[in-house]
């Protein structure tokens, strides 16, 4: 095994995503899933990546962990640096030592991100034999200690149990235990609780927000979920189209969004003391990925769209604040400043 | 897991009576007169023709000579063939070499099945795909009484690369060429149900997970997705045994192999009754044995199946 810890800057950022492209080729067309989308993580902090179905969110997340189903997904420019070491460009062998040992990934539904015809100790010990060379009583004693870390109840007699005799929340969790075997620095959560009844959510955020702060991870929380990440964040990207919109430490963001499509998701929460009034929604569609409106792509479903929002140039990043960007031409009106 | 296996073990006894029953309704509605048939062209006496049908019970009505038959079969007789041999006998004389036969024909089939399958699955749209598809389409447009005499002609009799033949005692080389015949009848329907299953497999959630995991390509394939994609091909091999069989009677027959195949197509041709039904009870006692063989495998590698 090649050490992977050459080359790897302690002084640059845990994990800095630059202007990634991705595209989709297909026979209907290109698909641009992700247009240029930035951002950067550190140690101990969650940043959120919020967005509608299909903005490119969890392309993103794939990219960074170069599991991209390819063909079709293609990443067709940008950096994903880790410790200023870009993974985009290093050979498959070597790439494959970040998975799981530094960058590591949750996904969804536990029930299908599960091999469904081994058991659960078989999935958590395979990646101690396979990474760490260890031999199969240990890679198991391992896991059942894991299983333990995660609290599920037995851990030594459900070892040997398959996907399907788990419930959903214990599923999750088996999930986490296995994204966090190899300690990993980063941890990317693809909608983790999407999938959950709601108290079952809570006790699997806060399960992650905790073994996060006890082992100082990254973690990068994928959701659509507005509620999730007002808890457990410390910064949110918006993304819309393939594009981080703005970005905000997450009590900027609640109390003043800059960009419009912000403003329109938080007024799309249903409010308690808004009751008996009709729910503001965004009107529209998001813009399909082969055909992206030109300059800003937010403009057709924009209230504060005019000429410019439609010309060939996008808006660019505008520095709000320190960690605060925003795209749009407008900012100031969309504040109320 | 007990009780299932006592129900079809209940269900196959009664298969049995009803297949053996049927067969036994077949032969007995196609005989003319088996015992000219017996002696071939010659004259017989009123006497021996007497004596033959007193001893074969041929004078009786059908249910008759069927409850004779099952009498005799339920006592461990078999009966005797009409050439006056013990079926018994020439059924442990048949079936060591159809054995060999139709295993080989099944390893070929399902190495050759499994692994196409999976590279084309793999690299679909690749001229090794594709390649594949136009092969599998030749091979299953070809019935094996055309595809038996030709592979004989051409690589028996023509190239010389195999035996033209293979006796009863046949090694495992001489029987490679016919082996081979009989897997081409099963082997396209298998490859194809691999790659399907394969490419379906390719694209589900939890190979992404194993790759997400760090594991080699060579792992994900091998270990992840094949076990996943072989639940339905092991229950496609087990139906296949059908094919194997009907088509071993054309193959032995081709390349004068002195099997189960062999056996059947004479004791057809010759309507000797006795030894046709025997033989093929044997074969249904041999085809449900296997699909229950191949049903508990399922639950072996598909934890998710539990038979209650």
């Amino acid at each position: 095994m090649t050490d992977i810890s050459v080359g790897l800057d302690p002084r640059a950022p845990l994990l800095h995503v630059d202007d990634l492209h991705v595209e989709f080729r297909t026979r209907d067309g290109v698909a641009k899933a992700v247009n240029g989308a930035s951002f950067y993580l550190q140690p101990g902090e969650t940043l959120a990546i919020l967005g509608e179905s299909g903005c490119g969110k969890s392309v993103t997340a794939q990219a960074v962990m170069g599991i991209l189903d390819s063909p079709p997904g293609h990443v067709t420019g940008g950096q994903v640096l880790y410790r200023g070491v870009d993974l985009l460009k290093l050979a498959e062998k070597d790439r494959r030592q970040f998975r799981a040992n530094r960058i590591a990934m949750i996904f969804q539904d536990a029930l299908s991100a599960l091999n469904p015809v081994y058991t659960v100790g078989f999935q958590l010990a395979e990646l101690f034999r396979k990474h760490r060379g260890m031999s199969r009583s240990a890679a198991k004693l391992k896991a059942i200690e894991l299983l333990d870390q995660v609290r599920i109840p037995a851990a030594k007699d459900r070892i040997n149990d398959y996907p399907h005799q788990f419930s959903g929340g214990m599923r999750q969790r088996v999930m986490i235990a296995m994204a966090l075997a190899l300690d990993p620095e980063v941890l990317i959560a693809d909608e983790p609780t999407t999938a959950l009844d709601v108290t079952v959510q809570a006790q699997i955020m806060g399960l992650l927000a905790e073994l996060q702060r006890q082992r100082n991870m990254g973690l990068l929380l994928i959701t659509h979920d507005m509620g999730v990440v007002a808890d457990v964040a410390d910064r949110i990207s918006v993304m819309y189209a393939g594009k981080i919109v703005e970005e905000a430490p997450v009590h900027d963001i609640y109390a003043r969004p800059a960009h419009p499509y912000t403003k329109a998701l938080l007024e799309s929460i249903p409010r308690l003391d808004h009751k008996g009034r009709e729910l503001n929604v965004i009107r529209g569609l998001p813009p399909s990925l082969t055909d992206i409106p030109k300059g800003c792509a937010f403009h057709p479903r924009c209230g504060y769209a005019r000429e410019i929002c439609r010309m060939d140039q996008e808006p660019p990043a505008y520095q709000i604040a320190a960690h605060r960007i925003a795209r749009c031409h407008f900012i100031r009106e969309v504040l109320g400043v | 897991m007990f009780r299932y296996i006592v129900r079809r073990l209940l269900q196959m006894v009664l298969t049995f009576f009803g297949a053996t029953f049927i067969v036994y309704a077949l032969m007995f509605a196609v005989q003319d007169d088996p015992i000219q048939a017996l002696v071939g062209e010659k004259p017989i006496t009123d006497s021996q023709r007497a004596a033959l049908t007193e001893r074969y019970h041929l004078g009786d009505n059908f249910f008759a000579q069927y409850w004779y038959y099952i009498k005799g079969l339920l006592t461990g007789d078999f009966g005797t063939s009409m050439t006056n041999r013990k079926v018994a006998d020439m059924l442990a004389d048949a079936w060591p070499v159809t054995l060999r036969l139709s295993v080989m024909a099944i390893v070929i089939a399902a190495t050759i099945a499994i692994l196409a399958g999976v590279v084309s699955a793999i690299r679909r749209g690749s001229i090794f795909d594709n390649a594949t598809l136009v092969v599998t389409l030749i091979v299953l447009a070809m019935p094996i009484v055309v595809i038996a005499p030709i592979a004989q002609l051409v690589f028996g009799i023509k190239l010389g690369w195999f035996p033209v033949t293979a006796g009863r005692d046949a090694s495992l080389w001489q029987l490679l060429l016919p082996a081979a015949v009989l897997a081409s009848l099963v082997v396209a329907t298998e490859l194809r149900v691999t790659r399907a299953s394969v490419a379906e497999n390719l694209r589900a959630d939890y190979v992404r997970t194993a790759r997400a995991k760090g594991l080699t390509g060579a792992r994900v394939i091998g270990v992840h997705v094949l076990r996943n994609s072989l639940i339905p091909v092991i229950t496609l091999i087990g139906v296949d045994l059908g094919a194997l069989m009907s088509g071993a009677i054309v193959t032995e027959k081709v390349f004068n192999i002195p099997g189960v195949g062999f056996n059947l197509f004479r004791g057809i041709r010759t309507e000797d009754g006795p030894l046709v039904v025997g033989f093929v009870s044997v074969l249904v006692i041999v085809f449900l044995v296997v699909n229950l063989i191949v049903d508990l495998l399922y639950a072996a590698l598909d934890p998710r199946i539990r038979y209650e």
